[in-house]
């Protein structure tokens, strides 16, 4: 330590680098993204901590059991996860520079997307007309807003993987479409981990209660 | 159908003051647009300033958002305090209950979100790219979109004062009374999309600075060599991204129950309105330390400087910061012992916030042994950083004393809950953000502030802000409580006829402010100062004052936290060649175009102009979108102006030996 800094009193320290050191473009990309996403988690631990305390309130209306079909719901899950292994398969595929065959692996995983919407929206509907709308108790209130904050970022993301599809033909597989794609490719996959909360804690328990 | 509830009768027309008030203003607006005009200053705005992507510009007009929207609020107080002292022995006052209700919450409001919220940020987006050696933030565009968006929750709650009314609830809305049944017009309404716009920024601004912080330190900055303020900075936008995300869904949830008829918060259908509470103060609890971390590190810089030493305990200093915002999320159910959690639950809380003392009393004595043989100068942020650190104690102390559940349950809600948080944020918020105004406007615009006008409003903020709140602690534990519009009791009126001469008093401190920005800005040329006027220690005085655009000619590298000390120390030479092109990002007008489009959404959501809210939401995603396929975001400034301007900077600094 003492011989370091008799050597730093000797030789003047550099002040600054010769070369201006070069950061490449988007270089805190995926930090910022990240922490994007883990403030989406945390509106997510509100929405589930708030079903958690009202998700008992039923105000002598319908319960889980009356409601939830869990075959209905198994598929829908299937969709979703489908869709998380294709867009790996089209990210697969971007890092070899294949530009058809990403596009291809988007539009299916966006095929999927639109399949768990579909089934997401056709449930809700369901449920209005049999009388069980969110304004019907706490418990379904609870439900709807976090299932439904979940559909709403599957609608934006589908939005965005529209949207990048058309930027990856106008332009390639060029490095800032790349990190526009990995950063659909974490929100995709962070969807895909809160739908898993919310089969296992909303639909599994409330079946099992 | 086309205006939704709007009708020609939202204008509050009984209401003289303000009728008065809305002509003063349209007046006024109407004299400043004419002058834009007349000296066509439209465009160099919109170039220079309202598009820039600059930190620094950026910066500037947060802190002018912030003063603005100061002015409003403290209008607001003054009105209570007079509203008080008047209504006593049967007399009504001057203010009607419909009145007086919007005026306390607007205040609340007004002063956490659109003042003090924008004066933090203003000054973290100013100083922390400087302090690290940066050329900018790592996300421009989105910095200029966050302060646009708080602009916008601005405009949304200053609308409200003219088209239909504010929030009657208190500046938190607690349901059933903010619900829809109990406040059945716009008032809640102002107030939840005034602040979902100005939250997106605000959660922006914090991701930003994290990772500006974390990427773009200067070659050798490790952690542990950060200057403090930008530790304290790290913090408090880490307590951001963790905590506005929790205000944004609490809002959703009161908003759901309003529009979509849920049951949340009701009182009926299951729902709970004391889970709001809670959900509430999760966020506000991590709030007020947002607030105040970032004035921490300002008189950390402050002592340090003016007492030409090193801060003491550096390392602790860092540590009780990391301990503070961590703590910060185990406290907040002090807000409501009285809501019968039970004896344990209250002690848990109780004791947790007891400890957070610990960390903090840490800090006030790195501060005292700072200065302890150093060889204090006296200057106005000084001054400002001792008044902080006798005023801060105070509210401290009774920050403790109402950590005491059973203390709690008789001062809860009481007057003397009112004169500890004013003791805490005025003394540590205010008094740090008026250190740092002094210390760091001539870094700003290469001139000092007046010394004799900054006295007279020192010496009006000090004894004003006792005069206005002792009074206040008196009479609370006298068991008044807060919020009240009348009383009864003739024998407390001298206690609110003093506190409104200390709110007077007050307000000439605040005039003399204003008077002495004036007065330096008229006088300019006689303050002028080189870069570094105060013999600072840290990286943001190693360059020009006013830093050129790209903040360092060469990025600097880093020995020490006090690195410009430790520059200063080793006869470090400015370098006089061998100057390089710059890369910058470049301006855009997005982020002015997608804020514009948020708030008049907020606006059709408020009013019920549904059609409204469906297009301008249509165009935020569809601008956003757009704005996406623009991939050139960045140019190069030429080598030559790089050069010309050092080379002047290089004949300033060789006049002025």
């Amino acid at each position: 330590m003492s011989s370091a800094t008799a050597n730093a009193q000797a030789a003047p320290r550099a002040y600054h680098l010769p070369e201006e050191p070069h950061l490449h473009e988007g270089h805190s990309t995926s930090l910022g993204f990240w922490m994007y996403l883990m403030s989406d988690c945390l509106i997510f631990a509100i929405l589930f901590a708030t079903y958690a305390v009202l998700g008992g309130n039923f105000a002598g209306g319908p319960g889980p059991k009356d409601l939830f079909e869990l075959p209905l719901i198994a598929i829908n899950t299937a969709m979703l996860l489908f869709s998380s292994i294709t867009y790996g398969f089209a990210m697969l595929a971007m890092e070899k520079n294949r530009v058809s065959a990403t596009q291809g692996w988007l539009f299916v995983t966006l095929l999927f997307g639109g399949a768990f919407l579909f089934i997401e929206l056709y449930e809700f509907s369901n449920l209005i007309h049999e009388g069980a709308g969110p304004g019907r108790s706490a418990f379904l209130s609870a439900f709807f807003t976090l299932v439904g904050t979940h559909g709403l970022h599957v609608t934006f993301g589908s939005i965005w993987l529209i949207t990048l599809m058309v930027q990856v033909a106008r332009k390639g597989l060029i490095p800032a479409n790349k990190r526009r794609l990995l950063c659909l490719s974490m929100f995709w996959h962070f969807l895909d981990v809160i739908w898993i909360g919310v089969f296992t804690f909303v639909y599994l328990m409330g079946v099992l209660r | 159908m086309i205006f939704g509830r709007l009708t020609w009768d939202s204008f509050p027309w009984e209401e003289p003051i303000v009728v008065a008030t809305f002509c003063a203003v349209v007046l006024g607006g109407a004299a400043v647009v004419a002058a834009l005009t007349y000296f066509k200053l439209w465009g160099y705005l919109w170039k220079e300033w309202f598009t820039s992507v600059d930190h620094k510009k950026i910066g500037i007009m947060y802190m002018v958002l912030g003063l603005i929207m100061f002015l409003r609020g403290f209008a607001d107080a003054i009105m209570m305090r007079l509203q008080q002292a008047l209504a006593f022995n049967g007399s009504e006052g001057y203010l009607n209950a419909h009145h007086y209700d919007q005026v306390f919450t607007a205040h609340g409001v007004i002063m956490i979100f659109f003042v003090a919220m924008p004066f933090i940020t203003g000054l973290m987006n100013y100083i922390v790219p400087l302090q690290i050696g940066a050329r900018d933030v790592s996300f421009p565009f989105l910095n200029n979109f966050s302060f646009w968006m708080t602009t916008g929750g601005a405009v949304l709650v200053m609308a409200s004062l003219f088209l239909g009314e504010f929030a009657q609830t208190g500046w938190l809305a607690y349901p059933p009374l903010s619900g829809i049944d109990y406040s059945p017009a716009t008032g809640v309404d102002y107030y939840i999309w005034a602040l979902q716009v100005a939250g997106v920024g605000t959660t922006l601004s914090g991701i930003n600075l994290i990772a500006t912080i974390v990427k773009m330190r200067a070659p050798g900055m490790s952690l542990m060599k950060m200057p403090v303020f930008t530790w304290t900075s790290l913090c408090a936008n880490i307590l951001i991204v963790a905590s506005f995300p929790i205000l944004t869904a609490t809002l959703i949830l009161l908003s759901l129950d309003r529009y979509a008829g849920t049951n949340f918060f009701t009182n009926d259908f299951g729902g709970n309105p004391m889970m709001y509470v809670n959900l509430i103060w999760i966020w506000g609890h991590p709030e007020v330390y947002i607030l105040i971390l970032p004035l921490f590190g300002v008189f950390s810089e402050v002592t340090s400087t003016f007492s030409g030493k090193r801060l003491f305990g550096y390392t602790s200093m860092v540590y009780a910061t990391c301990c503070i915002m961590v703590l910060s999320y185990l406290v907040w159910l002090h807000h409501f012992f009285t809501m019968g959690s039970g004896a344990s639950v209250n002690s848990f809380f109780g004791i947790t916030t007891m400890i957070i003392s610990i960390p903090t009393g840490a800090k006030l004595f790195n501060w005292l042994f700072t200065m302890y043989r150093g060889r204090v100068r006296f200057e106005l942020p000084m001054m400002w950083t001792v008044a902080f650190m006798l005023t801060f104690t105070v509210g401290g102390m009774t920050g403790v004393m109402l950590a005491v559940p059973p203390a709690d349950f008789v001062l809860h809600n009481s007057l003397f809950l009112i004169a500890h948080f004013h003791n805490v944020i005025i003394g540590g918020v205010l008094f740090g953000l008026f250190a740092a105004i002094n210390y760091w406007w001539p870094k700003a615009f290469g001139f000092k502030l007046n010394e004799f006008w900054g006295k007279v409003s020192f010496w009006c903020w000090q004894v004003g802000f006792w005069m206005a709140f002792t009074p206040l602690y008196i009479l609370g534990f006298m068991g008044v409580t807060r919020r009240m519009r009348v009383f009864d009791d003739p024998s407390l009126q001298i206690y609110f006829v003093i506190a409104a001469i200390g709110a007077a008093i007050v307000a000439a401190g605040i005039g003399a402010m204003l008077l002495q920005f004036a007065i330096s800005i008229w006088k300019r040329d006689e303050l002028k100062v080189e870069g570094d006027p105060w013999d600072g220690r840290t990286l943001e005085w190693a360059t020009s004052s006013p830093p050129p655009e790209y903040n360092f000619a060469f990025t600097p590298v880093v020995y020490d936290a006090d690195s410009w000390a430790d520059m200063k120390k080793n006869g470090y030479q400015r370098p006089l060649t061998g100057y390089q092109a710059i890369h910058m990002p470049s301006d855009t007008g997005s982020g002015v175009i997608l804020a514009a489009l948020s708030t008049i959404c907020g606006f059709a959501l408020i009013w019920y102009m549904w059609w409204l809210a469906a297009l301008s939401f249509v165009g935020i995603v569809g601008f956003a979108i757009f704005h996406t396929f623009n991939y050139k975001r960045d140019y190069y400034i030429p080598v030559e102006d790089v050069t010309r301007t050092e080379e002047e900077r290089t004949r300033i600094l060789a006049a002025g030996v």
